[in-house]
């Protein structure tokens, strides 16, 4: 059963080849016989009264797609009654008394949810080794890191512990996993999906999406999460189209553009080629291929480790040892209960983006680093927006190599270049996809596909077609 | 050495909407603590604001009363600083672009002439809740109820040169929030706070001297007296050599002294930056225009038309008008028909002494304004002389019903009868016929003791007009 597609087995629930218990029961299993670490809670009860609910729904004939479909919600949303953690010993003691929006939005069409899964701390990494709950492992290569910082659900996507997860993504956080774990993964428009109840890392960069099997899921889930919430003023009064419904256009005479900055020095031949091979495949279904130049996209690195911890460094002030969350042990007055409440709740790498956050917004340096991020930021996106005249969707890498070991990055500076081909879209607040494009050394190599604002439908009738083409996202890893 | 000194004034206004600025969440006050704290409010992980539009409204108004600079674009920024009651560790407020900027206005001050004084500007923010230091031995409890209720900071320009003219300029703030209905006023609820900025130079100095802020000051009273203190306290230290340290100071009313807060070193920076979850707070012509029409007569309008139309001198119509609950009362009478000079008095004299000796707000007053003019109608056609009318209203006062009620029940109507005053004044001047002599060769001033003797023989429900009118007739 969990080689099936969300597609597929919202078919088999609707012809009653299986009940929603049977199925969520034997992902239960899975993630239970499971050793890579994926999730952080596993709600084993509350996924089985959701699966019998789903079924009592589905006998009735009340049902939507998606009802009764088991899924893995990263551990960064609130859920009522359960643990949200976010990777982090800060917020190891703290039960949400309330849902994220998404997660009421994924109840209310009748989903299970399997538990919550790992994840670099805070949204904080790109190897998912930042966790306070210990690294999730690489399901094609247990050495290796599964990316980050949604490393638990890309996990559990590519072993196929859970049908599909939630993600998050505010410089590659889903794209860069999916790509080292072989999935798809979409990072919608900022502004698409609420952020309302989702823990916040970098405000305005933040974005929720899905992480699937394929194109078509991933089309199906983002009917579910999109749209306005009045709760988040950030998200956009837009309709939302039906996603899956243009999937099967044609895309001869797509125009397609390469950036030549994304072929640089850093890149790795062997992904180098599989981007090229598969940009082919394109040409080979009537796409046109053209260079293009993103001329600031070496600021990106820069720009985003000023803009997200910047903000980091205010949205985390609340996780303070006062309300909820973790408190240190007899504190001696105010100062040593924030102090230690904080240096013990937080980790290294989180620590050292509040650092350069605080640092950053001080009087005295925040034109230059904080206002001269913004107006880097703004040239970056005019970037875009100037190749988006003439081409429909870019195509490049999403990381410079596949999944690496683990502890191999100790410097954080190399880490932090491992999201280089991913923030700029995140800084223009694009969408962004990464598909399963081939293999290089037994390791898959994810293709990243950015789209204009608002232009997710495309971004998935392009990729489901080159999936149509090709079989890179149904392979699994071995023993799976 | 002469002296002067330099105020300028931050006034906190609490709006009076509904609910809070970026929640849900009632602001009423007084409830049981953390009862009125939601998800929002207790910033819990992964919530996020929502600007209530009620409260920019609020400000707009009050930017068009001061016939203020509207910033149709303005921003809301994050003031991070950690503190117990500050849930977020940062306050949402507004920073570089507030949504009010430069205005004025007059005040009254004490050589009965005016004076404009400056706006910088005006902003939205969020409050924070309470923390109570005294009610657990070894713990600091935290009230959130308060935690994100509007508020409309005022910041004057630095234009006050004594604390008469700093209380009176924070008095025609005050009554101008409560006008355009933006604040209770409360003051001891905490619903409109001063904070002063107060600085002193040598007489004629062009630079501004170092300046102290001044904390904690609810009523205009203590504003007066902890602004005295500090501006002899800064002199003071002058005069010594030293210099004034630019610090936060507490006043405190029972010893009646500020001391020192914190000094500029300790303070905070609070790394203000435009806060990601809010959106700029866009206003277009169309709702200025409609807010703009929608305004009430405001206090300085008030006051012209009551000079223009009743012939009220300026002291007495900017009293009437410099609270609104007297403005209404006022009216009110009006709407009874009272005659408005006279009414105008009776309000700002007999009312407002009874209600200061009682400690009683206005509303509250036991004699209502249709009561009131009852009064002043029956002093208008004659009924009775202003000096039974001060009885009449004591007794009304003490709730012995209306005017007309005590007038009756106590025999106080005015004599009309004039073959009956005329039989006393022929008796008066029968009795005192030394006094009426001297009259007559030419000490005039003795009219007033024929008043005085007729209306002490008709216990004073002669009127007076007439009186006079008799006797200057009999005795010429």
């Amino acid at each position: 059963m969990h080689k099936f597609s969300v597609a597929e087995l919202s078919k088999g629930l609707k012809n009653k080849d299986f009940s929603s218990v049977e199925l969520t029961k034997h992902y239960l299993r899975r993630i239970d016989r499971s050793d890579l670490n994926a999730f952080i809670t596993v709600t084993e009860d509350l996924a089985l009264s959701q699966a019998r609910e789903a079924d009592s729904r589905l006998a009735k004939g009340n049902a939507n797609v998606l009802t009764g479909i088991p899924y893995a919600h990263k551990d960064i949303f609130c859920t009522k009654g359960i643990k949200t953690s976010a990777g982090s010993k800060i917020l190891d003691p703290f039960i949400s008394p309330y849902d994220a929006t998404l997660s009421y939005k994924l109840n209310a069409e009748g989903m299970v949810m399997l538990g919550k899964t790992n994840m670099d701390e805070l949204a904080m990494g790109s190897s998912n080794e930042n966790s306070y709950y210990g690294p999730v492992k690489n399901p094609w290569d247990k050495k290796r890191v599964p990316g980050g910082s949604s490393g638990g659900s890309a996990a559990a996507v590519a072993a196929r512990l859970s049908a599909f997860a939630t993600g998050t993504d505010t410089g590659g956080s889903i794209r860069q996993p999916a790509s080292l774990c072989g999935i798809t993964g979409l990072k919608p428009t900022y502004g698409r999906v609420s952020r309302y109840g989702m823990i916040a890392y970098a405000s305005s960069l933040d974005q929720a999406g899905p992480i699937t099997q394929s194109a078509e899921d991933a089309a199906l889930v983002l009917n579910a999460m999109a749209g306005f919430d009045d709760k988040d003023s950030t998200s956009v009064n837009k309709d939302v189209p039906d996603y899956t419904e243009n999937l099967n256009n044609s895309i001869k005479g797509l125009k397609i553009g390469i950036p030549k900055e994304y072929f640089s020095d850093g890149l790795d031949d062997d992904v180098a080629k599989v981007i090229l091979q598969s940009i082919k495949e394109f040409e080979s279904m009537g796409a046109i291929v053209e260079e293009v130049s993103l001329p600031n996209s070496a600021y990106a690195v820069p720009t985003y480790y000023i803009v997200a911890p910047c903000e980091c460094s205010s949205n985390l002030s609340r996780l303070d040892g006062v309300r909820y969350g973790y408190r240190c042990d007899d504190p001696k007055d105010l100062n040593d209960l924030y102090l230690r409440s904080r240096s013990e709740g937080f980790g290294e790498e989180v620590k050292r983006r509040i650092m350069i956050g605080t640092y950053a917004l001080s009087a005295g340096y925040y034109d230059a680093y904080y206002l001269k991020a913004q107006k880097a930021r703004h040239l970056i996106s005019e970037d875009f927006k100037k190749v988006f005249q003439r081409v429909d969707v870019i195509m490049g890498p999403v990381s410079p190599t596949t999944a690496f070991e683990l502890d191999a990055i100790k410097d954080s500076v190399s880490m932090y270049m491992a999201d280089i081909y991913t923030l700029s879209v995140n800084l223009a607040g694009l969408p962004g996809m990464s598909i399963p494009a081939g293999f290089s050394k037994n390791l898959p190599v994810g293709l990243q596909m950015i789209g204009n604002y608002w232009s997710e439908e495309v971004l998935l009738n392009v990729a489901h077609q080159f999936q149509r083409q090709t079989d890179w996202h149904v392979h699994l890893p071995e023993n799976t | 050495m002469a002296w002067e000194t330099v105020i300028g004034l931050e006034i906190h206004s609490q709006l009076s909407t509904k609910s809070k600025i970026f929640s849900g969440a009632s602001t009423a006050f007084g409830a049981e603590p953390n009862t009125q704290a939601c998800a929002v409010d207790l910033g819990l992980p992964g919530v996020l604001p929502v600007l209530n539009k009620e409260a920019v409204i609020m400000a707009l108004r009050f930017g068009l009363a001061v016939n203020a600079k509207i910033n149709q674009h303005s921003i809301f920024a994050r003031k991070n600083y950690f503190y117990p009651d500050l849930p977020k560790g940062y306050q949402i407020s507004q920073f570089e672009i507030p949504i009010v900027g430069q205005g004025e206005i007059e005040i009254s001050i004490e050589d009965g002439g005016t004076k404009m004084i400056g706006i910088t500007r005006a902003h939205l923010e969020e409050d924070a809740g309470k923390s109570i230091h005294d009610m657990y031995e070894d713990f600091t409890a935290i009230d959130l109820n308060r935690a994100g209720t509007p508020l409309l900071e005022i910041v004057s320009e630095p234009d006050m040169s004594n604390a008469k003219e700093a209380v009176a300029y924070a008095k025609k703030i005050h009554a101008l929030v409560q006008y355009i209905g933006i604040c209770d006023g409360n003051m001891q609820e905490g619903s409109f706070r001063c904070d002063a900025n107060v600085s002193i130079r040598k007489k004629g100095a062009k630079e501004l001297g170092t300046r102290t802020e001044l904390k904690n000051i609810n009523s205009f009273k203590f504003l007066e007296k902890a602004i005295n203190l500090e501006v002899v306290r800064q002199q003071d230290t002058l005069e010594d050599g030293e210099e004034v340290v630019q610090e936060t100071r507490l006043y405190d009313d029972m010893k009646n002294e500020t001391r020192s807060m914190r000094s500029k070193e300790e303070a905070n920076d609070y790394r203000y930056f435009p806060d990601p979850d809010l959106l700029p707070v866009d206003i277009d012509d169309e709702l200025l225009i409609q807010i703009k029409s929608a305004l009430p007569e405001l206090p300085t309008e008030k006051k012209s038309r009551y000079i223009g139309e009743f012939g009220l001198s300026s002291y007495d119509a900017e009293n009437l008008t410099s609270q609104k609950a007297f403005a209404d009362f006022f009216e009110s009478m009006l709407y009874e028909e009272a005659e408005a000079k006279l009414s105008a008095n009776w309000v700002m004299g007999e009312l407002s002494a009874a209600l200061n000796k009682n400690q009683m707000n206005i509303k509250d007053s036991p004699i209502s304004a249709k009561e009131l003019s009852g009064l002043v109608k029956r002093i208008t056609d004659e009924t009775i002389s202003g000096k039974i009318a001060k009885d009449v209203f004591k007794a009304m006062w003490e709730g012995q019903g209306s005017a007309d009620d005590v007038i009756e029940s106590q025999g106080l109507k005015q004599m009309t009868d004039i073959t009956a005053i005329e039989s006393i004044i022929d008796k008066v001047i029968a009795s005192n016929s030394t006094q009426v002599e001297q009259y007559r060769s030419g000490n005039k001033k003795l009219l007033g003791f024929f008043v005085g003797q007729v209306m002490k023989e008709t216990q004073g429900k002669a009127n007076p007009k007439q009186v006079n009118q008799l006797l200057n007739e009999k005795l010429s």
